[in-house]
């Protein structure tokens, strides 16, 4: 069965410039998320809407451009009616929000065993090199790229595999493509497409058809 | 429900954790995070044991009982597992107990000494933290903290100031509050806590190892609630207060100034008599001349123109002889109320109109509360930290309501404000608003202030107070008495019980003066002995004398005696002080806002040539007998004479340790129209750190005074690096005679 074909990736747009000081300064929900939190807060008894603050937070770090800023977590306890402490202690639980600004495009390699198995220390090394950083979790100088290991991400059969802004996925990847994407994520510059980056559909097997 | 603890049978109730069972059958079960008072965590993990077929150890403070559970604590499984659990915790605690204040008294180093393996097998580098800023009186080493998150806890559930909390995971875990000021009076509370010596006392810190401290029980002076206290002294200095567990009223904690004003009682002391010489300046005397001199006066001085004043601190011993000399001297000015008022007196001497009526421990069962006139947070913060706890538990299908008017103030628990001034209280007498609240609770229960009896409207205040508990049901049941009055000051109640009022209807129907009349009577030239004992706080129980009129000032040509152990206002205004001890120096009685009459022991000596009080006033009785040649003397040598009088003459003080019965009909009622003023209710106690004239001299109490205001105006930041350097002068005390040393 031939499957959809690749991801178009003009559908998302880079997220907007965080990090600088005015996006720091104010948060408040947009009216689309703010939507969507109390349809998460709408599924909880009466009186317990902090049960959403893990939705809230995911909602808060999309539209602060990746990571929560104070006035965020402030603005989450303010919706949630919880003291902001009570917020601080979740976003910095969980690995995968962040409390600091990890600049626009946060690239996400898989190293678990399949992807490692395949590879991932290779891409994880050529990431770094391409983003012009020494370890995990720093911003490149440009304040455009930074690199984290993540856990599975669930596209082993395409491994090795990373994400880019808990969004898209690339897979198949050899250490050049993904050193290339870094570096044309440093330009803002979208890969062409998403998915396998060796045209594989549907995780069929590599080499000729039987 | 029975469980088998050990082969030990024990029966508890339901809802009981294991661990509750295992203390009920008398097992000593380790355990760091588990605390009586605070939720339960579990994750310490040290209160492991075995449970008859549970595939693992289980935590016990976590695990509900259940009947025929068969439960060992003495198994080699579990005490392998304290082993591994004590091995994890010292991972990454340092090795410090020898420079570290907990040291002695530390869970975790008497727990490593039972439990542990006696030698670590961790060669790797320990984590190190950065100290946090929790206020100026918590000193923080946080590379010592286990994670019990015992202060967080407590910081949430018994203080009310959210701030605190556990940031990140595994081994980047930290407690802390995110930059923001602690601002709560229960700091000392978070360093109790504590089971290591991550959060330890700053004004204490490297001052004593607890082996060397002699220790008193005492109660708490500073406000009205009597929290039941150890002190711990070594010499001649209180070194620091502690709480003693009284569950009907302080539970397991003390507010920061009973706890952490003692500094003050190092500094200002009035440490022999002083005497103001025709110049106008006060110079040193010795008591002897003191004697004769406030003797020849009194044995010279006509009944009527003599009065007394008491101030806040007073024990009931030393009232009780300043009474009886004034009522043998035939004089009925004595006034135990400095701040003015006619609670006890008059219409309201029914003890009902000014006692805590429903006890302490009664306000976990009241389902509605009004606070008028008040801010229990300032004024009894023991009995806010305990609405507090009514307030979290809730009521059937909601929130507790509770309703205040008087002047808004955060108190830790919703409040709705139903206005600031007595004028609110009309809406409620004509029954509509939180008036039926109050009539649809069972328990319904009033706070007024004590203070407020003060204000010009304070009997109408009180009558409608009277009608509206009627009107509502808060009184009159057989089981419930939900009409209260909160004193802030700890020697009111025991004056009031003992009468220390002017007399009514005697001196041929005149009655005797009050203490506006007596500073009026001052003013106007008609009054030649004022006796002030310990009332630095005249007039109005305020402290910043810049804020009101200085009732001192009008004391005129009155001879003023001040006999007290702070040079504090009235020692200032006097023309002969006598120096006396204060609260931690003598035995004494003291008498809580319930009528709950307690007793406080001797810590250490005073300094000087100052006295107990009761001796001085017994010295002063000696003096005049000789003076006027075989006058009366008091009938009594000893504290225990003492007492044995004071026992028969007030039978309602010789019960220890209960709270007063005061029969709600005897408050009759009063015919006058309800004319209540206009005028709002302002704070009785405005600066909760600084109320009398011990605490006004402490160094920590200024300084948490100044940051509290710093909190409160968002600019904590400011004040920031202060953390604690040790307060305590420990240099030995001037004024001491060699044989006083000797003495001590």
């Amino acid at each position: 069965m031939t499957t959809a074909p690749i991801v178009k990736t003009s559908s998302w747009s880079p997220p907007h410039k965080a990090g600088n000081a005015e996006a720091q300064e104010a948060f408040h929900f947009s009216e689309e998320n703010r939507a969507k939190l109390n349809q998460a807060i709408a599924r909880y008894p009466e009186g317990r809407a902090a049960s959403a603050v893990l939705w809230a937070l995911y909602l808060a770090q999309d539209q602060n451009g990746g990571w929560l800023s104070e006035a965020a977590i402030v603005h989450v306890a303010e919706v949630l009616a919880m003291a902001p402490i009570r917020v601080q202690e979740v976003a910095r639980f969980y690995t995968m929000l962040n409390t600091e600004n990890k600049g626009r495009w946060r690239v996400q390699v898989c190293r678990t065993t399949p992807c490692w198995l395949r590879g991932s220390d290779k891409i994880t090394a050529a990431c770094l090199k391409a983003a012009g950083v020494s370890h995990l979790g720093e911003v490149s100088a440009d304040g455009a790229v930074s690199v984290e290991e993540v856990e599975c991400l669930g596209g082993c059969c395409n491994a090795p595999v990373m994400q880019i802004n808990d969004r898209e996925y690339y897979e198949d990847l050899s250490p050049e493509q993904a050193g290339e994407i870094v570096r044309d994520l440093r330009q803002d510059k979208l890969p062409t497409h998403s998915g396998s980056q060796t045209g594989r559909i549907a995780s069929e097997p590599v080499g000729d058809k039987p | 429900m029975k469980l088998k603890i050990n082969d030990i049978e024990v029966e508890v109730e339901d809802g009981s954790s294991v661990f509750q069972a295992c203390v009920a059958a008398g097992v000593e079960v380790p355990h760091f995070c588990y605390h009586d008072k605070l939720s339960v965590a579990g994750n310490c993990r040290m209160c492991l044991v075995e449970l008859e077929n549970a595939p693992k150890p289980i935590a016990s403070c976590a695990f509900p009982a259940a009947d025929g559970m068969v439960v060992r604590t003495d198994t080699p499984s579990v005490e392998a597992a304290r082993e591994g659990v004590m091995e994890f915790l010292l991972i990454n605690h340092p090795l410090d107990c020898p420079i570290c204040d907990q040291g002695g008294e530390c869970d975790l180093q008497d727990q490593s000494l039972g439990y542990g393996r006696g030698t670590s097998r961790f060669a790797d580098n320990k984590r190190a933290m950065p100290e946090q800023y929790l206020g100026p009186l918590i000193k923080t080493f946080m590379t010592r903290c286990i994670h019990c998150t015992r202060c967080v806890r407590f910081a949430t559930e018994i203080a009310g100031v959210e701030d605190l909390g556990l940031i990140n995971r595994g081994e980047e875990a930290e407690i802390t509050t995110m930059g923001r000021a602690l601002d709560t009076e229960f700091a000392g509370c978070l360093v109790d806590v504590c089971p290591v010596g991550a959060l330890t006392s700053a004004p204490y810190s490297f001052a004593a190892r607890p082996w060397e401290l002699n220790h008193a029980q005492s109660v708490d002076v500073s406000d009205g609630v009597g929290s039941n206290i150890r002190v711990d002294s070594r010499g001649r200095q209180v070194l620091r207060v502690l709480p003693r567990l009284h569950e009907e009223v302080n539970e397991d904690w003390i507010h920061d100034k009973a706890r952490h004003a003692i500094d003050g009682l190092v500094r200002q002391r009035l440490d022999r008599p002083y005497l103001r010489t025709p110049n106008g300046k006060l110079t040193e005397t010795n008591w002897d001349t003191a004697l004769t001199i406030l003797a020849e006066r009194m044995a010279s001085c006509e009944a009527e123109r003599m009065a007394a004043l008491a101030g806040n601190l007073a024990d009931c011993d030393s009232l009780y002889a300043l009474k009886s000399l004034f009522a043998a001297r035939g004089c009925q000015n004595i006034d135990c109320r400095q701040e003015g008022g006619e609670l006890g007196s008059g219409d309201l001497s029914a003890p009902v109109a000014w006692l805590f009526n429903s006890t302490i421990a009664g306000i976990e069962e009241a389902d509605a509360v009004l606070l008028i006139g008040c801010n229990p947070r300032d004024e009894g913060a023991l009995i806010n930290a305990r609405l507090r706890k009514r307030f979290l538990q809730g009521v059937q299908g909601g929130v507790l309501p509770i309703a205040q008017i008087g002047a808004e103030a955060d108190l830790t628990y919703a409040v709705e404000s139903l206005g600031n001034s007595p004028q609110a209280l009309e809406q409620l007498l004509a029954g509509t608003g939180f008036a039926e609240v109050l009539a649809g609770a069972d328990k319904p229960l009033i706070i007024v202030g004590a203070g407020s009896a003060a204000r010009p409207d304070g009997k109408a205040l009180w009558e409608g107070l009277r009608r509206l508990s009627e009107q509502v049901g808060a009184v009159g049941q057989s089981t419930w008495n939900g009409f209260n009055v909160l004193h802030s000051a700890a020697s009111r109640v025991g004056g009031l019980l003992m009468g220390f009022v002017p007399t009514q209807g005697g001196n041929g129907g005149k009655g005797g003066k009050g203490t506006a009349e007596i500073i009026q009577a001052a003013e106007a030239g008609e009054l030649d002995i004022l006796w002030l004992l310990g009332a630095d706080e005249l007039g109005n129980s305020a402290p910043d004398e810049n804020s009101r009129e200085n009732p001192y000032e009008k004391l005129g040509k009155t001879f003023v005696v001040y006999q007290g152990h702070h040079g504090d206002l009235g020692a200032s205004h006097a023309d002969l002080v006598l120096p006396a001890a204060a609260w931690p120096e003598k035995e004494g009685l003291y008498v809580n806002t319930e009528g709950r009459v307690q007793t406080a022991n001797r810590a250490i000596f005073p300094p000087g040539e100052a006295r107990e009080d009761w001796k001085i006033i017994r010295a002063v009785s000696g003096a005049l007998a000789k003076q006027s040649g075989g006058g009366v003397v008091l009938p009594f040598d000893t504290l225990p004479q003492l007492r044995q009088k004071l026992f028969a003459d007030h039978p309602v003080l010789a019960e220890l340790d209960k709270p007063q019965k005061a029969e709600w009909s005897q408050w009759h009622a009063t015919q006058s129209e309800l004319n209540f003023s206009q005028e709002a209710f302002t704070p009785i106690v405005p600066d909760f750190y600084r109320t009398d004239s011990i605490s006004r001299v402490s160094e920590t109490m200024a300084r948490c005074s100044a940051v509290r205001q710093a909190a409160r105006s968002g600019s904590a930041e400011q004040i920031f690096p202060q953390t604690g350097s040790p307060l305590f002068d420990l240099a030995p005390q001037e004024g001491l005679s060699p044989q006083e040393v000797e003495a001590s």
